[in-house]
């Protein structure tokens, strides 16, 4: 079954502990100046942003049909069964496609390295394919950030809201945002306190494309018959005005057709 | 067209060549062109562009990608009309039109090479596919183009060196070739509007739409039209041919309706999305939407709409130079002035950006120029003298009232 994170904001403490353990866990340095950053970078794949004495976390979605894995021309972003969105380096070509159409924002460039990759949160998929926890569930001291089955944390999630309806807006941001992610969201505050959408479908977003390319191999023979078809009759009218003795006038009036 | 043969054309242009201001202006783009580049692959994409995490993609996709493969659409569009709807008075202009559009595509890929992180994977699509991609789709289609273009072109070099064998080869599969470009473009010209259906959240509603396909489609035809007109009137003026002004002025006709076409579909559009409104709300979108309509929609059809205008070598010359830099303006309001918004963070290319494309639009005039100069682009009769009299940069400085619109002709 499919993993995913609960993360309950009003349980954070914002001690940061997430932001190390996911830098020691993806070999990215960490100090004080990075943990001052209030931005995901690509040396920063998941930030606690502090907005009013209200923290949230900013970390790669993972979403079930995820638009970066869809556009990727070759494939090096994929979806796990499991449920983390991988990424390839030895595959991408850096046409960073994933980085416009995500619409978390989430993927950033190495934009000062020669040979630059793709920069994201990948759900820790080694761990998860271990049976192990994401390093930031494992070493977060509150249990804000918590590891499980979607299913059942959408249950507990559910649970809380209801059980302390006062303490959460009324919303579980990720059950259903563009099909539903791997990442579950409760908040205290409106989510767009710390930029995120709320403007999103509850369809998956790689809809709006293949709606358009699943039409292709239909086109192709089609055009093909209908451009063919025309070159035929076009030239056919040539050929019968030659045989008939006259120069070819047909053509002009052709000509008049666009 | 018959093979046209050359008086040693390398000694004249050895005992012509002189400083002319377009060769300098030449030199200076390359030169620093040269230093971007060199910039680009020492230091990396950070140094070389104001990109970043929030703007992705700046001019070297707006401009020489998405608008490079739009400026070569009149390969696609004049061939069809050539070969498949049989209108043979079109095929004075044929040769040029079919020139620009290959190096149109060769240069878009030499512009992909400086764009893409890590150009020397740009061959993985072709083993690593994933069919739901658009870029994917893109990238194949672009390919297989380039090379349908490469055959297509193919003639004027075997003519040029008298190879007859091969040159009966495509001659007779000249008809399929020219099926699969059509249909090869049409999927990739619109393929180009699919690629930003996926972040409706993110591009400003005046751009966003689910007719961005058809839009860039029928906009490629427009401006498929427009260079050929453009670039027919400047090569006339150039190298001394006469102008082919009845087929121009059938084209002009033709360019009155696609853009009516695309005009009442645009606004349509706009209004069934609600989106119409936006069109009245000041602000930096709207000023550059206007821009916009009024550089590919409103000036042009009032201008083609007048017979005097349409039917005057220097009124059709106008009016395709504004079709072409209103869907430049459309294609960079789509790719960037749309993204703005939603983003929070102004994009303007940084010089290193500028002179990279800047020196591909130079390098797509000279190879143009060295084009016409060596191989049987114009019909014989019209282009023997001054062709061989004439190297082409020297010609071009005979028209600088024309230098900043020939900017794009060889895109």
């Amino acid at each position: 079954m499919s993993k995913a994170l609960l993360y309950d904001s009003t349980i954070c403490i914002g001690c940061k502990q997430c932001e190390q353990a996911c830098a020691t866990q993806n070999k990215l340095p960490y100090n004080d100046a990075i943990a001052a950053e209030e931005i995901q970078s690509d040396h920063k794949m998941t930030v606690v942003l502090t907005r009013n004495d209200r923290f949230m976390r900013r970390l790669c979605m993972n979403c079930n049909e995820p638009s970066c894995a869809s556009v990727c021309p070759v494939g090096a972003l994929q979806k796990t069964a499991l449920g983390p969105v991988t990424y390839d380096a030895s595959k991408c070509m850096g046409c960073r496609y994933c980085m416009v159409a995500c619409p978390f924002s989430v993927p950033k460039y190495e934009w000062s390295k020669l040979i630059p990759k793709v920069q994201k949160c990948t759900m820790c998929p080694d761990r998860v394919a271990q049976g192990k926890q994401t390093a930031c569930a494992e070493i977060c001291p509150t249990g804000a950030t918590k590891f499980g089955e979607r299913d059942d944390l959408i249950a507990e999630a559910q649970k809380r809201i209801r059980d302390n309806p006062g303490n959460y807006v009324d919303h579980i941001y990720g059950l259903e945002e563009v099909g539903g992610t791997s990442v579950l969201l409760l908040s205290a505050v409106p989510f767009e306190t710390f930029g995120y959408r709320s403007n999103l479908s509850k369809d998956p977003m790689p809809m709006l494309t293949y709606r358009v390319l699943s039409h292709i191999p239909d086109f192709v023979p089609l055009g093909g018959m209908v451009l063919g078809g025309i070159w035929w009759i076009t030239h056919r009218r040539e050929e019968v005005a030659l045989a008939e003795g006259h120069k070819p006038v047909a053509e002009k009036k052709n000509g008049r057709k666009p | 067209m018959t093979f046209r043969t050359m008086t040693s054309p390398a000694t004249a242009a050895r005992t012509n060549f002189k400083f002319t201001f377009w060769k300098l202006v030449f030199l200076f783009l390359m030169a620093a062109g040269l230093y971007a580049t060199v910039i680009r692959f020492t230091q990396g994409l950070g140094a070389a562009t104001h990109l970043s995490d929030q703007f992705p993609w700046g001019i070297w996709i707006s401009f020489d990608v998405l608008c490079g493969v739009m400026l070569a659409a009149g390969g696609f569009t004049l061939t069809a009309a050539v070969h498949i709807l049989n209108i043979k008075r079109l095929h004075s202009i044929i040769r040029p039109t079919i020139l620009t559009a290959f190096l149109g595509y060769i240069l878009v890929c030499a512009a992909l090479m400086f764009d893409l992180g890590k150009p020397y994977n740009i061959w993985h699509p072709l083993i690593m596919r994933n069919p739901h991609s658009v870029m994917f789709e893109v990238a194949y289609c672009v390919m297989l183009y380039t090379t349908v273009l490469a055959l297509e072109f193919s003639p004027i070099v075997l003519e040029r060196f008298n190879l007859q064998r091969p040159l009966k080869v495509v001659r007779a599969i000249l008809i399929p070739l020219v099926i699969c470009g059509v249909i090869l473009s049409t999927l990739h010209q619109s393929s180009l509007g699919t690629l930003y259906l996926i972040v409706p959240e993110k591009l400003y509603p005046l751009w966003y739409t689910p007719l961005l396909p058809v839009f860039f489609f029928l906009s490629a035809i427009a401006v498929g039209l427009a260079m050929t007109i453009f670039e027919s009137s400047l090569s006339s003026k150039h190298f001394g041919l006469q102008l082919e002004l009845p087929v121009l002025q059938e084209l002009g006709r033709v360019l009155v309706v696609v853009l009516g076409v695309y005009a009442i579909l645009r606004f349509e559009d706009l209004a069934n999305r609600g989106a119409l409104k936006l069109a009245l709300h000041p602000g930096y979108e709207m000023y550059l939407f206007w821009l916009e309509i009024s550089l590919c929609i409103i000036f042009p059809l009032a201008l083609l709409l007048q017979p005097r205008v349409r039917s005057s070598a220097n009124g059709l010359y106008f009016a395709a130079v504004l079709v072409v830099l209103g869907f430049i303006t459309n294609r960079m309001n789509v790719s960037i002035t749309g993204f703005e918004g939603s983003t929070g963070v102004r994009y303007f290319p940084k010089w290193t950006e500028l002179a990279v494309t800047g020196a591909i639009i130079a390098a797509g005039f000279a190879l143009f120029g060295l084009a016409v100069k060596y191989l049987p682009i114009f019909p014989k009769e019209e282009a023997e003298e001054e062709l061989v009299q004439e190297p082409a940069g020297q010609s071009a400085n005979a028209l600088p009232d024309v230098s900043p619109v020939m900017e794009h002709a060889g895109d």
